[in-house]
């Protein structure tokens, strides 16, 4: 099997991409024999990313989300792109709890949950341009009786 | 969305969907606030008999349902808990303040109908 593969997609920014969203990425990384825990993680990962890029960066005006995904030997780089507003103290939204938006009932955890379920998070941003979300996992690693 | 509300008194059961993440906790947000202003509703029960995903947005969703509820003095729970979900529930710290009832069996099973969503495990 080749050891690199690369896919894009870019899709609206309705809610109801979410779940097509993080299945597609899923869907993408199977061939590197990922436990459904590893799965279940990266599936979280995306969701929060996807959801940051919808309500924050486009406060729910409908426009384009780019994912960029690479597998590298058995480690996946998701980055996950927006056009949005961006974030001004990078440092400040990924601390635990912290959220502008808790009208609705956002529990300011998704960056949180990003760091527990993915090994590696790097958040870029520059206000009024957008966000780029790279998160690196290696799946796989622990159960190849036969491979 | 009405079927997967259950009121029995002063409680209200939400069944959830199979994946609880921000496109289907606005609307379940919405209905419960509704419930809960109208119906006089003193206790909410989170089923996840059916649910194999949730994202920070159920966390979101249940920790503003405590808060409304907590106010009138009523009191929220979580019941068909699985790993996963319990996992979720255990790392956002919202297991300190509802009460949880894992599911009967945390089998591979339930572990991979969950994931891949066909339906109900029992």
């Amino acid at each position: 099997m080749e050891d690199t593969n690369e896919m894009k997609m870019e899709f609206d920014s309705y809610s109801s991409n979410e779940s097509f969203a993080r299945v597609a990425v899923a869907a993408f990384c199977t061939r590197l024999n990922p436990t459904l825990e590893e799965l279940s993680d990266l599936k979280t990962a995306i969701s929060e990313a996807i959801t940051n890029c919808i309500i924050h960066a486009y406060d729910n005006q409908i426009r384009k989300i780019q994912i960029i995904c690479r597998i590298k030997g058995q480690e996946v780089e998701v980055n996950i792109i927006d056009h949005g507003k961006g974030m001004e103290d990078v440092a400040k939204a990924m601390e635990p709890l912290y959220t502008t938006r808790p009208d609705l009932d956002r529990s300011g955890m998704g960056f949180a949950f990003m760091e527990a379920f993915m090994d590696e998070v790097q958040v870029e941003s520059t206000p009024g341009e957008g966000t780029c979300v790279c998160m690196r996992k290696k799946l796989g690693c622990f159960t190849h009786p036969y491979a | 969305m009405g079927e997967l509300f259950q009121k029995r008194g002063t409680v209200l059961t939400i069944r959830l969907p199979k994946e609880v993440d921000h496109h289907h906790t606005e609307a379940i947000r919405c209905e419960a606030d509704r419930y809960i202003e109208q119906e006089h509703i003193r206790e909410i029960v989170f089923d996840f008999m059916d649910t194999g995903f949730m994202d920070s947005s159920g966390i979101g969703m249940i920790m503003g349902r405590y808060r409304n509820l907590g106010m009138i003095g009523g009191r929220v729970s979580a019941i068909h808990v699985n790993e996963r979900i319990y996992k979720i529930l255990y790392l956002s710290g919202v297991y300190k303040v509802i009460d949880i009832t894992k599911k009967r069996e945390w089998s591979n099973r339930d572990e991979k109908k969950g994931e891949y969503g066909d339906g109900r495990y029992e």
